[in-house]
């Protein structure tokens, strides 16, 4: 035993340097190239190909490397880049996602707004290059460019083919109204292809939030909250509501199935239980590695006695805020390194890959020359459905602070209408009352 | 006391392969899901015997870490390495500090040590992640971020062990401590030479515990990080999970699940005997 | 306190001794715990910007909301059923492993054990692929007997999934602990009894579960602060408190509204409330126990 705990020591010991030799990232800024740390939430192939950005960008020059560093989920990178702020450790770039959006902007000094950081750089930018239903999300009331999008899509259709032979539907047609999609379920249940009709992935971005700009419906005040924080949800207006009456009753029809949050109801779909689901246009690669049957994909549907509906819907995904506290030499190469993301080689690469939408129209013409479309049929349904219309001050954009809290009271009031445990307009009324609250909290953490 | 009749052997038997195989059966799955490709885990029914992409899938798993464009993130190896530093190093850390604290506890009247005690126990009951944010703060003020020593601390404020050990030290007869005070042993000698060799299987059992803690361990390295150079393993598996609005690679996501946890069950099944031993002697 | 006769004399050493483990405890527990109990009066934003004291408001919010309780009646209920689940489990597996020959016994061992090795993070990704409503084998199994699985809809169902899963591991560590506890117990006390006549289920009750008191007291500590505490990584993996809150626990709350959600103020509130009624159970447990406990 002696021995043991001498080896024991003698191990400690060994660690101790380990100890000491930390703080590897500052120290080679003098001798190397300067550092820049972008810290993101792309996992998988998405990170192989985020960290084979860094390469391109690092070996297309010599004064700048960039390092990505993944920081687990969405919420996950957005905390550790807050507790880095505030000891103020923080990187240069941080990815975060769409709903984190009202708090970034709320940031003041903690971060530098795009347009800014070009300017004070002297980096060529024109807002005009980037697709407005893209940027618009992202964006101060004025237009100027915040956040430069990155990984952007917006929810689609998904229906799978061979159900719709087997239900003797037109494979080729997907359902344009919700009339439609109740009238193609029956068929598709009936006939026995499917279990349920359809479902539905990140429910509250889809039936709420997307819902309500594809209506052209505002789902708070001022402006979805683009003119100030006093702003209040509406989401318990008659659109909404009967919307949800329809879910819940269909839920218990057995048209609609209810598949949890996030991209969860992903299962449903590819195993055949049901013959169509909303969910986001870059879900479009992994739908294609794990079905086995051809799947074709359309425009959200609406309901058609509403009048400006179909507008366009709206984005999700995140964007890339530059944080502040860094030295302008540094800031240069974050400038440097946005344009060479955004230009039309990188972009349509990235939208090619990952099924994410090209944030600029380069890009996009880019892929149509590039044939891509062609060959993979029901890429663009995406890109179509954004730039349907012009979007309005309903389908602009979404902008609350709190967002993160008040979509999980969303999703709680949705769960609780489609149980059967509240009617959709109780279930919807509760939720406006927690999400004003949330509000109104953050109005006051705010000023 | 032992079942000797052949016929209460075998229902014996039955009902443990009954229950093992409904314990172990969540492991069987995760083995099965890492040798197929994701369109057939994705399937219903998902197959219940293993497919054919056993070599592709961990081939994958393993230079995924690498294969990341090489230069950030980090490699597997190098993922495991600090995984092994942290779990080494917690385990090594909670191990010396909680006896030398239990020794002090049983073998000393001193005052203020009611206080200790307690203070003591109130940290069985938060779990680090309760605390994250300040704990962060905190490691940032003493430039402590990114490195192992800010890896490792912060794991190891907690009580588990100490209460281990004084239960161990409890139950050691009085006149082994009478002898060697005869003997002319002071406390240091007597913890060192009698005390430590005493309560080595509590020790090993602890060193059991506290391995799996740490190696287990995944929000602190992933907020405390801020290169891919001191990523550890299950930071990496999460951040194959986290794609967020795409399907994870799931038959992948299996292999690098079973790659993982390969070292902590290693080292229960190793270990087993002298872990049940340090448990019993503890009850003496 | 129990404590021993005979101590050493030495003023200085054990101050010397506890104090690796006082300082860790103090910079790594208590000056976070310190902070979180400040924060509780402020209302600040995340990005610690902008600050305000604002006295009990947080507190006043917590208790106000009536979602609250619900929590509190969740968290009491989870951790009821994993500790009863995983405490009979384990038992009634190392009793069964116990009454085989050694040799046959250790076989079994060594795979109950397994489970216990895999992160909490990793096993909620098991769980969540095992019940996946329709698509996974669980639930399939379910199916066939006309069950209507939906966990993401139907609350009790994700509160029996969350504590199946947290159970499972915590079933390994109990096995341990029992099958040490079986081993401990001097074979001439049991073997007297057998021959006394006294059944197998006797011997069980009136003679082993006596013996095994500490243990089980000592089990029952660790299962109670594994559930209440530990479960919040499954609970995330597989719910994320929902559907509608019906798994949503006092710790799971704390780490979705300051973790996930930012808010400071509000989980700092949280926390303390925890830490204060942990420690008054604390102090009760101990009170009344301490002369028993192991």
């Amino acid at each position: 035993m002696r021995k043991r705990l001498l080896l024991a020591g003698a191990l400690m010991l060994c660690l101790l340097p380990l100890f000491a030799g930390g703080s590897q990232e500052q120290v080679s800024a003098q001798d190397g190239p300067i550092e820049i740390f972008w810290w993101h939430a792309m996992g998988g192939k998405l990170g192989e190909k985020v960290d084979a950005i860094a390469a391109g960008f690092n070996s297309s020059q010599a004064v700048y490397k960039l390092i990505p560093v993944n920081k687990g989920s969405y919420a996950e990178t957005m905390t550790a880049g807050i507790a880095a702020f505030r000891s103020g450790t923080q990187p240069h770039i941080m990815q975060v996602f769409e709903v984190g959006t009202g708090s970034m902007m709320a940031a003041g000094k903690a971060i530098v707004p795009v347009y800014e950081l070009m300017k004070r750089t002297g980096q060529a930018f024109n807002s005009a290059d980037y697709l407005s239903t893209v940027t618009g999300y992202y964006t101060d009331p004025k237009g100027n460019m915040l956040s430069m999008p990155f990984n952007s899509s917006t929810p689609i259709l998904y229906y799978n083919k061979e159900a719709f032979k087997a239900a003797g539907l037109d494979p080729e047609r997907p359902p344009k109204t919700w009339a439609e999609v109740e009238a193609y379920s029956k068929k598709l249940v009936a006939s026995g292809a499917v279990k349920a009709g359809f479902t539905t992935a990140w429910p509250s971005w889809l039936m709420i939030e997307n819902f309500s700009a594809w209506h052209d419906t505002p789902i708070g005040t001022k402006s979805n909250g683009f003119e100030g924080k006093d702003a209040e949800f509406t989401i318990n207006n008659p659109l909404v509501v009967r919307h949800h009456e329809n879910l819940a009753q269909w839920q218990k029809e057995g048209l609609f199935r209810y598949g949890g949050r996030q991209g969860n109801a992903d299962a449903l779909f590819s195993s055949g239980e049901v013959g169509m689901i909303f969910n986001s246009s870059a879900g479009y690669a992994g739908a294609k590695a794990s079905c086995d049957f051809e799947f074709g994909t359309g425009m959200l549907p609406y309901y058609d006695d509403v009048k400006g509906a179909p507008r366009n819907s709206i984005i999700g995904g995140a964007s890339l805020w530059v944080m502040g506290g860094h030295s302008e030499g540094e800031y240069k190469g974050v400038a440097q390194f946005l344009a060479y993301l955004s230009s039309p080689e990188v972009q349509a690469d990235w939208h090619q890959f990952t099924g994410y939408l090209p944030i600029t129209y380069a890009a996009y013409d880019l892929s149509k020359k590039q044939g891509f479309y062609q060959k993979n049929p029901g890429t663009e349904t995406a890109l179509l459905q954004m730039t349907l219309n012009a979007p309005t001050a309903n389908s602009k954009g979404l902008r609350f602070g709190n967002f993160v809290q008040i979509r999980d009271v969303f999703n709680s009031a949705q769960e609780s209408i489609f149980s059967g445990e509240k009617s959709a307009q109780e279930g919807l009324d509760e939720a406006v009352r927690q999400g004003n609250a949330l509000l109104r909290k953050f109005e006051a953490d705010n000023t | 006391m032992a079942v000797e009749n052949k016929g209460g052997i075998l229902l014996l038997h039955v009902l443990c392969i009954i229950g093992v195989a409904l314990i172990l059966f969540p492991m069987y799955f995760v083995f099965v899901a890492s040798t197929h490709n994701v369109q057939a885990i994705m399937q219903k029914p998902m197959p219940l015997i293993p497919g054919t992409q056993f070599i592709v899938n961990y081939a994958r798993a393993i230079a995924s870490g690498s294969r990341m464009a090489g230069a950030f993130s980090a490699s597997g190896a190098s993922m495991l390495k600090n995984s092994a530093i942290m779990a080494v190093g917690i385990t090594l850390g909670k191990v010396v500090i909680a006896f030398l604290a239990a020794y002090a506890l049983v073998y000393f009247r001193f005052r203020g040590s009611t206080l200790f005690f307690w203070m003591v126990i109130i940290t069985l009951m938060l779990p680090v992640e309760i605390r994250i944010l300040p704990t962060y703060k905190i490691m940032a003020d003493l430039k402590l971020l990114d490195t192992y020593a800010g890896l490792i601390l912060p794991l190891i404020a907690s009580a588990t062990a100490t209460f281990f050990y004084r239960q161990s030290f409890l139950s050691i007869p009085d006149e082994l401590t009478e002898a060697a005070m005869i003997d002319g042993a002071g406390p240091l000698r007597f913890m060192v030479f009698i005390l430590a060799p005493v309560t080595r299987t509590t020790t090993a059992a602890l060193v059991v515990v506290q391995f799996i803690y740490g190696w287990n361990q995944y929000l602190w390295p992933l907020l405390m990080a801020s290169t891919p150079d001191l990523h550890t393993i299950l930071v990496g598996l999460k951040a194959m999970i986290a794609a967020e609005e795409q399907l994870p690679e799931w038959n992948i996501i299996m292999a690098t699940t079973i790659l993982a946890a390969l070292p902590p069950v290693a080292v229960i099944v190793l270990m087993q005997e002298q872990f049940i031993e340090g448990m019993t002697e503890k009850e003496k | 306190m129990v404590s021993k006769q005979i101590v050493f004399k030495q003023k200085l050493l054990p101050y010397l001794l506890i104090l690796p483990e006082a300082v860790i405890i103090l910079v790594f527990f208590f000056w976070p715990a310190s902070q979180a109990v400040l924060q509780s009066f402020f209302r600040e934003d995340p990005w610690g910007l902008s600050k305000q004291f604002v006295g009990i408001a947080n507190y006043l919010t917590l208790f106000s909301d009536e979602g609250y309780l619900k929590v509190i009646l969740t968290t009491l209920y989870l951790s009821s059923v994993v500790t009863v689940f995983s405490l009979l489990g384990g038992l009634v597996f190392a009793w069964l492993v116990f009454s085989l020959p050694k040799k046959h016994g250790s076989m079994y061992q060594t795979l109950v054990i397994w489970p216990y090795a895999v992160a909490p993070a990793t096993a909620g990704v098991v769980w969540l692929f095992l019940f996946n409503p329709r698509v996974g084998i669980a639930a399939l199994v379910l199916e066939y007997f006309n069950v209507d699985w939906n966990y993401v809809l139907n609350g009790s169902q994700a509160l029996l999934l969350v504590s199946l899963a947290a159970s499972w591991k915590r079933i390994s560590y109990n096995f341990l602990f029992f099958l040490a506890g079986f081993m401990s117990i001097p074979r001439s006390l049991v073997e007297s009894a057998v021959v006394d006549g006294a059944g197998r289920l006797m011997v069980f009750r009136k003679v082993i579960l006596p013996l095994l008191n500490p243990v089980i007291t000592f089990l029952l500590t660790m299962n109670l602060l594994y559930s209440v505490f530990d479960t919040f990584g499954t609970i995330h993996q597989l719910t994320q408190g929902g559907p509608n809150h019906a798994t949503e626990t006092l710790v799971y709350k704390v780490f979705s509204d300051g973790f996930l959600g930012l808010d400071l103020g509000g989980s700092s509130a949280q926390s303390v409330v925890i830490m204060t009624a942990v420690i008054i159970i604390t102090v009760i447990q101990f009170k009344f126990t301490q002369r028993k406990v192991v």
